[in-house]
């Protein structure tokens, strides 16, 4: 006995705490990666990270009602089919973006964040417009909802193991178009010195969109991924944005690994101070943490050497 | 004509009523007055826009911002009330026009534009706020230059404005109703409150705390998360530790969403009842956003829900159908900024006079005999008689109302021992 509690049900519990802690960590990286790639590679704040992800949730609504309506049988497996178009609809609005706006600014950070968060302004504003400013509910199959039953009371959500599942996938996809494509190494080359990489040959406007664009379209799977977990609305983009910058600027900019890193400290911390203490106690802490680390070590967590 | 402005109730004008083809929707009991009876010098001595065919009003939600969700809502049932009042003959016989100002979800800007409604506008009332901050921002500004508010959410309660008429529930008639009931009907003796951690959850759970302790019963656990907060599986974990029989949840905006997914998603079935969850948080509204087959199940405590069967609410319903269309939804708040111009109109034809003073005294045992919701009367501390009901939540984002207080609960917006 641990209190009034028994010990199967404590170490229940602390397994299911192990999971969730897990799940939050897979729900930051999949929300921190598309800003890594832009923030790390291109110095550019995108304010209009969140209103990204509500688009790729956006187009999942929609895909539930298409399928729903015209195609009924195949309405369980419905969920990819919505992923892939989340995932193009932002990739192309980024590379619109970039293309309209972004690319003028490359030489002031500063006014990129102003630029891009006027972006999520109007993007929010359409959301409004078209859709309408109540949450839409989108209606998932199933076997996505529910929950597979190991013992009394552990339950292993099966979105939570969905998410991990294809943040792992996503994550091993970055990685190797980052490390192991042509593309890749030309994006590297861009980063570590953009005369050099024109220089030799690289088409560095080119390769600024594609990054751009691939940055939003994760971030378009990540808001229909959370679909799943969270709510879709016109300002539904604004809960996640504040956790994915601490979640970069903490893990340091331009590094996937400290990415990585900072999601799993964070997600671990808050959901363990979670456990022991209240919801907006375990969050002060937690942000409490980060600040007195990022005393210490302004760069973040992880650094890249580059040449500016 | 005197006669006609103190007693627009009198026998004989609803006799003569009778005959008359009144709007469905609200043949609300006064007659509508003609213009040529109240001149406007009489019914307009403080310098509002008041002509002898018009009245301004105005009405100010935020229709742009984080909650925009939440008030579209209340606009479209004030534009369906003030165009029903125009249509049965208006106000004293003149023509309801309005002015819409949006409050943008920012509370400096609520005072900003309340200013300007009653300073430029000079409209003789107003409807409108959603969030307790923005009625606290716009207070003074209705004090200062004695406005009507009528504020159409239910909310904490502490507070009594003579220039706000609050045609929601306070906390205490929401609140205190809906525990009892689940003791008696549930036999619940434990409870977890959780909530978004702001000024009405926390002050709703402290009501209910103590009432909870007040009964000799349990509260388990009592916690707040941030608002907009997206991740509740922790809280989620320590509810299943601790086996309650009630969760109270209090949680609002989107982080509602991700609570009741991810509670469907961790295997508490709510249909279950174990533990059986209670809340004072989500309307029909919100269930849009949440999706019926996720909250099915689940009851919540609030004085209306759209499936009330009275004959009242059915004409309702299908007026703002009518207007907003079929797809639309009517919560708790939408039904209360519903009544806000109606209580208006009678106050004004009971005072005979649109002047803001005449019509605060004139509030007070006003009543509503065919509001949706059933009966309401105005409490000499300008808040509603109102029954409290419970809904039980269905899979098509409906609730089937199972249960309602006998009597009408007295407003009591400044609770003693609850505080």
């Amino acid at each position: 006995m641990i209190g009034d509690y028994t010990y199967t049900e404590f170490t229940s519990i602390l397994a299911m705490q192990g999971f969730s802690g897990l799940t939050l960590f897979s729900v930051f990286v999949l929300m921190a990666l598309g800003l890594a790639i832009i923030f790390g590679q291109m110095g550019v704040i995108n304010m209009a990270h969140g209103e990204f992800m509500i688009l790729g949730a956006y187009m999942t609504y929609l895909c539930s009602h298409f399928f729903s309506e015209y195609l009924p049988s195949l309405f369980s497996i419905y969920f990819f089919f919505a992923m892939i178009l989340a995932f193009a609809a932002s990739f192309l609005l980024g590379m619109l973006v970039e293309w309209g706006l972004i690319r003028f600014l490359y030489r002031r950070p500063l006014d990129t964040l102003l630029a891009t968060w006027g972006v999520s302004l109007i993007l929010q504003q359409v959301y409004r417009s078209v859709f309408g400013a109540r949450e839409v509910g989108v209606t998932l199959p199933d076997w996505l909802m529910g929950s597979i039953a190991l013992t009394d009371i552990i339950e292993i959500p099966i979105n939570g193991l969905f998410v991990m599942g294809l943040t792992f996938l996503i994550t091993i996809g970055v990685y190797l178009a980052m490390f192991r494509s042509k593309w890749g190494k030309s994006m590297r080359a861009v980063v570590q010195n953009r005369t050099m990489a024109g220089a030799v040959g690289i088409n560095t406007k080119m390769v600024d969109r594609l990054t751009f664009g691939l940055g939003c379209g994760i971030a378009g799977i990540a808001g229909s991924a959370f679909t799943m977990i969270g709510s879709t609305g016109p300002t539904a983009g604004q809960l996640y944005i504040v956790d994915t910058f601490l979640i970069v600027v903490f893990g340091g900019a331009g590094s996937l690994i400290g990415t990585i890193a900072s999601a799993f400290t964070i997600s671990q911390a808050q959901s363990t101070i979670e456990f022991f203490l209240s919801g907006s106690m375990a969050k002060v802490l937690t942000l409490l943490t980060v600040v007195g680390i990022l005393m210490l070590r302004p760069q973040g967590l992880f650094t890249l050497k580059i040449r500016r | 004509m005197r006669q006609n402005m103190t007693s627009p109730f009198s026998i004989t004008r609803r006799a003569l009523l009778a005959g008359m083809a009144v709007l469905p929707a609200f043949g609300f009991a006064t007659s509508p007055l003609q213009a040529q009876e109240v001149a406007t010098a009489v019914a307009n001595t403080t310098g509002l826009a008041v002509t002898d065919d018009t009245v301004k009003v105005g009405i100010l939600h935020s229709i742009t911002g984080t909650m925009a969700i939440s008030e579209t809502g209340s606009v479209e049932a004030e534009k369906l009330a003030i165009e029903q009042i125009n249509a049965s003959g208006g106000v004293l016989g003149r023509k309801i026009e309005f002015i819409q100002e949006d409050g943008g979800s920012d509370w400096p800007t609520f005072a900003e534009k309340a200013k300007k409604l009653l300073v430029e506008d000079k409209t003789a009332a107003i409807f409108g706020c959603w969030t307790s901050a923005s009625r606290k921002a716009v207070l003074p500004v209705f004090e200062q230059y004695n406005g009507m508010l009528y504020y159409p959410t239910f909310y904490e309660g502490l507070e009594e404005s003579p220039n706000v008429i609050y045609t929601g529930q306070e906390a205490t008639q929401q609140i205190i109703a809906g525990i009892d009931w689940v003791v008696r009907e549930k036999g619940a003796k434990s409870f977890y409150l959780l909530g978004s951690d702001y000024i009405w959850p926390r002050t709703a759970n402290k009501i209910a705390r103590k009432h909870i302790e007040k009964l000799g019963l349990k509260v388990s656990g009592e916690e707040y998360y941030p608002l907009g907060h997206t991740q509740f599986n922790s809280v989620i974990n320590k509810i299943k530790l601790k086996k309650p029989d009630v969760i109270y949840a209090i949680v609002v905006g989107g982080s509602n969403v991700a609570f009741y997914k991810q509670l469907k998603a961790a295997g508490i079935d709510m249909s279950k009842e174990k533990p059986l969850l209670l809340t004072i948080s989500v309307t029909e509204d919100e269930v849009l956003g949440i999706g019926g087959e996720n909250i099915a199940g689940a009851y919540a405590s609030m004085k209306y829900f759209e499936s009330l069967p009275n004959d009242n609410n059915k004409a309702f319903v299908s007026s703002f159908k009518g207007m907003w269309g079929d797809d639309s939804v009517i919560g708790d708040v939408t039904q209360a900024a519903y009544l806000g111009p109606w209580l208006w109109k009678a106050a004004v034809e009971k005072a005979g006079s649109f002047d803001i003073d005449k019509i605060r005294e004139a509030s007070p045992g006003i009543e509503l005999t065919t509001a949706p919701e059933g009966y309401v009367r105005i409490h000499e501390n300008h808040h509603l008689w109102s029954r409290t009901r419970i809904g039980h939540a269905r899979t098509d984002g409906q609730f089937d109302v199972i249960y309602e207080t006998e009597d009408l609960i007295e407003p009591n917006p400044f609770p003693e021992g609850y505080q």
